[in-house]
């Protein structure tokens, strides 16, 4: 635990550079598919990605959003199935009514653009996940280590 | 509205509601322990209604009391009193048919802060009202008159349900809305500042809060039987007053009141350490009216912005690749 809360700092880059940590609940039918088929056509997108796979969008409680971002993740990433594609029929409505205020209010707080992400991704989009990846690890590359959500103790 | 005959009206109210025992408690307000505080009183006979007060130091909310309530209960409201009753309906935690709205007109409660800061409260023996103005009587027998619209809680300057949206009994008229040019106007002025002046304002207000909860237990709409910053297993959030801590509780509060939040403002002003919590829920209101055109706490049938969608809901936070 120790060791992954101390993102800031961090050197695991293969030159020596900082590398962000993205966290990314996905979907079990479709985000989650779609990553994996990114895998199985070997596409080339940026590792800094940790996945947790979820029932579906419906499921993301925006406190793991806030969670993760104070315990060392640099950016992260929910995705689910397009609308009208949900598995349980209406999980990704709810939750993107969910993610669109409580984005507001991140943005409102004061939080920085760029750490936290939404998304649809479908079994079907391999590349588009690796491009989603790469977009997302470029914009946290420029922000930085996340750490205004981080408990300092001095 | 303020008047002797309202506050005789509610009593008779409340008094024949037990009598004849429709209900087995009524919710309403007697007088508090200084001639400027009123308490919240739990009615349960017919002779305990002469306790009843009616003015506009009667500030909380008294839906507060409503969630899980087993007996029959009516409950003395003004407009957001009523509206956070029926949210509180809606969300199944008490049935309507075993609730009484007496709904009421309000023209607004007084805010104790800035009356202090206009008066010394401690030598207040007596009050009475005279039109838009409030008479305080003074230990040394002197009079202060003040202007009741310069004494008002901050919720109640933007207040746009004024009398009770839905009510069983109604007791004296409706009042006509404030005119109020953009309830969001500070909002909306807080979204002008940049980025970094607005975190650093809701550090500020994490630095000053001592976590007393006072904010949840006040809030008719907070009623978890467990919080999630209770919550142990898993424990989501760290219970220190770090601020990164305290902020986290903050968030998680006004998010979890979006879409619900009836702005009764009971939560700023039972804060201790007088913090404007909210700048944090009228910014939800707002979101939640513009993207989805919802108002809470005004009709029964209405699901609850984040317990409904559309499918052509708006989608601006979707990162398209």
């Amino acid at each position: 635990m120790t060791e992954e809360r101390c993102s800031q700092g961090e050197k695991s880059g293969q030159d020596g550079s900082w590398q962000p940590k993205v966290v990314a609940f996905l979907c079990n039918w479709c985000s989650y598919a779609g990553a994996d088929l990114a895998g199985i056509s070997r596409i080339q997108y940026p590792p800094n990605i940790r996945i947790i796979r979820v029932p579906c969008s419906g499921r993301i409680n925006p406190v793991f959003i806030l969670k993760a971002l104070q315990t060392g993740a640099d950016a992260v990433l929910v995705s689910g199935c397009h609308p009208g594609d949900c598995h349980y029929v209406s999980g990704n409505y709810y939750a993107r009514r969910k993610f669109e205020i409580f984005s507001r209010l991140l943005d409102y707080l004061g939080l920085e653009k760029g750490r936290v992400f939404f998304s649809w991704v479908s079994a079907a989009e391999g590349e588009n996940f690796g491009r989603l990846v790469k977009h997302i690890v470029d914009e946290v590359k420029k922000l930085g280590p996340a750490n205004k959500l981080v408990k300092t103790i001095s | 509205m303020w008047s002797e005959e309202i506050t005789r009206n509610i009593q008779t109210v409340a008094e024949s509601l037990l009598r004849e025992g429709k209900v087995d408690l009524v919710l309403g307000y007697q007088a508090g322990t200084s001639p400027v505080r009123t308490a919240p009183a739990f009615i349960r006979t017919p002779q305990e209604a002469s306790l009843l007060v009616w003015n506009p130091f009667c500030e909380n909310n008294l839906s507060v009391y409503l969630p899980r309530r087993k007996e029959r209960v009516a409950i003395i409201a003004k407009g957001c009193d009523a509206r956070a009753a029926i949210v509180a309906v809606q969300e199944n935690q008490i049935s309507r048919d075993r609730l009484v709205i007496v709904g009421l007109a309000c023209s607004g409660i007084i805010d104790r802060r800035r009356l202090a800061s206009a008066v010394e409260v401690d030598q207040i023996r007596g009050f009475s009202l005279a039109g838009d103005s409030l008479v305080l009587e003074t230990e040394s027998g002197g009079q202060v008159q003040l202007e009741l619209s310069g004494l008002l809680s901050d919720s109640c300057q933007t207040c746009t349900h004024r009398s009770a949206p839905i009510a069983d009994i109604f007791i004296g008229q409706r009042m006509p809305e404030r005119e109020v040019e953009d309830e969001f106007a500070q909002v909306r002025s807080f979204e002008a500042l940049s980025s970094q002046e607005r975190w650093r304002h809701f550090m500020d207000m994490a630095e000053k809060c001592i976590r007393c909860y006072a904010c949840r237990s006040a809030c008719p709409l907070c009623y978890c039987q467990e919080c999630i910053v209770d919550q142990t297993q898993p424990q989501w959030f760290g219970k220190t007053t770090a601020t990164e801590d305290v902020l986290a509780y903050h968030i998680m509060r006004a998010f979890h009141l979006a879409g619900r939040c009836v702005d009764c403002g009971a939560c700023s002003r039972a804060c201790p350490m007088g913090l404007d919590l909210r700048l944090l829920n009228k910014k939800l209101q707002k979101e939640v009216k513009e993207l989805y055109q919802y108002v809470p706490g005004l009709s029964l049938e209405e699901m609850p912005a984040l317990g409904t969608y559309r499918p052509d809901d708006p989608q601006t936070c979707i990162t398209e690749k």
